[in-house]
């Protein structure tokens, strides 16, 4: 009797967290196959043209005659694949989230008086570009550490539910990835393809914009850029995607 | 005095013309701002049509099928003809007539957290206090109107 409720119990624990820790599954796996043939195919995924306006903006000289190739390379070669994987990181000494757009911006302001805003397109593409970089690399948020604190605050948002539509992110990416709302198939709410083209909207997006854009979904007043929750809330994204080949620039809906 | 009055209907015009663009472009779901009558749930059921309203079954389902007011069917299969792209999140309410009853279905529609706190349904006229961060143009409002909740369950209580 004592055994058989042991067994039933680790049963349960066993189908609880296989349901809530499921493996990380790429959007990919679920989008249209002709979205995902876009996506592979270099001459239609409509993301290129980011990285090329990206590219662009690397080599553009500001007006203290430097430019971001000067210590990266023309084709941002001298970076190192392995540390691009592992944006958002966490910055002990000022206990402070370091999203990669905030890392492009502060090397920005090094050499123009005008570093681009949170956000800017052009900032996005410069962030597509070198994000598309370490195209193939496996995201490695790192989750151990003080930064543990911050992705479990990011959980916590994660679960709360928001907006007259009033449902948490949870609710659809957790519970629901594979079943369709309207003609839509829910995935995972994965990061690892963004910054990516959205056929939605036809522009890029990148994490901090396409979590905003499910708020709005959810008719709720989504956190503000620069916000401290947006930031926790994409490094949360980021961590689940622990094991998952960056796609940047992915094709989603 | 003319003078005000025709400030007076340039701002009404201008009001007017600010909300019509707030509902186009954010999908409207209410035309109308209206006060929140409370409900009671008494046996996991709302006894009482909300404000004493009397619903329509043709407006409800018209409601229960438009995507920019109950969206039931981004969730649930509705015995409409010819709509093909519908949800599978929630059970198909065909039939929901027969099984369930008018009270118990109000509950759903209304609040369904009353019935089980993890549902993904959202309360379509959940008390507005309740609501976290709601999007600026959707302060103090409910989700649908307490005509319209009416309306929805008029039409299921005919899917027989
Ligand atoms: C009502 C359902 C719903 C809720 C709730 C929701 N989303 Fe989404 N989300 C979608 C749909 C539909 C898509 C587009 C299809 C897909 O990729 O899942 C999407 C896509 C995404 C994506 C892109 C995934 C990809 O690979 O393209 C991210 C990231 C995301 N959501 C994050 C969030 C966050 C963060 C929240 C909470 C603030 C949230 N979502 C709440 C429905 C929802
Ligand atoms: C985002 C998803 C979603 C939307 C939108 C939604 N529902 Fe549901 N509904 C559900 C789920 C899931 C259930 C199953 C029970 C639960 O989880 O609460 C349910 C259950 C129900 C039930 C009870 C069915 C039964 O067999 O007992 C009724 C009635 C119902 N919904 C009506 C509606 C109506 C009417 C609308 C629109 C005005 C609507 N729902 C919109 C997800 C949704």
């Amino acid at each position: 009797m004592k055994l058989d409720n042991k067994i039933i119990l680790i049963a349960l624990l066993a189908l609880l967290t296989t349901k809530l820790y499921a493996e990380p599954v790429s959007g990919y796996e679920y989008i249209k196959p002709e979205t995902r043939t876009m996506q592979d195919d270099d001459f239609s995924n409509p993301g290129l043209l980011a990285v090329d306006r990206g590219q662009e903006l690397f080599n553009k000289k500001y007006e203290t005659d430097k430019t971001c190739s000067d210590c990266h390379g023309k084709e941002g070669e001298m970076f190192n694949k392995k540390r691009l994987a592992r944006y958002p990181m966490y910055r002990n000494r000022s206990n402070e989230i370091i999203t990669l757009q905030k890392r492009i911006r502060n090397c920005q302001a090094t050499i123009t008086e005008n570093p681009l805003q949170t956000d800017h397109p052009d900032l996005i593409s410069l962030e597509t570009f070198v994000r598309n970089r370490a195209h193939g690399e496996i995201v490695n948020i790192q989750t151990e550490g003080p930064v543990a604190e911050e992705i479990k605050e990011g959980e916590k948002l994660y679960t709360t539910r928001y907006g007259l539509i009033d449902m948490s992110c949870q609710h659809c990416h957790d519970f629901y990835p594979g079943q369709m709302i309207r003609g839509q198939k829910i995935s995972q709410g994965q990061a690892n393809g963004f910054p990516a083209y959205r056929l939605a909207t036809g522009e890029m997006a990148n994490l901090h914009l396409r979590i905003q854009q499910c708020m709005t979904l959810l008719r709720a007043e989504p956190f503000a850029t620069d916000s401290k929750e947006i930031e926790q809330l994409g490094l949360y994204l980021m961590s689940r995607s622990n094991g998952l080949a960056i796609e940047t620039p992915a094709v989603r809906y | 005095m003319i003078k005000i009055k025709k400030i007076n209907y340039f701002v009404f015009l201008l009001i007017m013309f600010y909300i019509n663009s707030i509902y186009a472009s954010s999908g409207s779901i209410m035309t109308v701002e209206e006060k929140y009558c409370k409900w009671e749930v008494k046996d996991y059921a709302i006894e009482k049509p909300l404000c004493g309203y009397i619903g329509n079954a043709e407006r409800g389902k018209a409601i229960a099928s438009d995507g920019s007011k109950g969206n039931c069917l981004a969730c649930h299969q509705l015995p409409i003809d010819g709509i093909e792209a519908y949800g599978t999140i929630g059970p198909p309410l065909a039939g929901i007539g027969s099984r369930q009853s008018e009270a118990f279905i109000r509950l759903r529609v209304v609040d369904t957290r009353n019935i089980n706190p993890m549902s993904i349904m959202p309360g379509f006229y959940r008390d507005p206090g309740l609501i976290n961060r709601p999007g600026i143009h959707y302060i103090g409002r409910t989700f649908l109107t307490a005509q319209q909740v009416e309306d929805v369950i008029a039409y299921l209580v005919t899917l027989k």
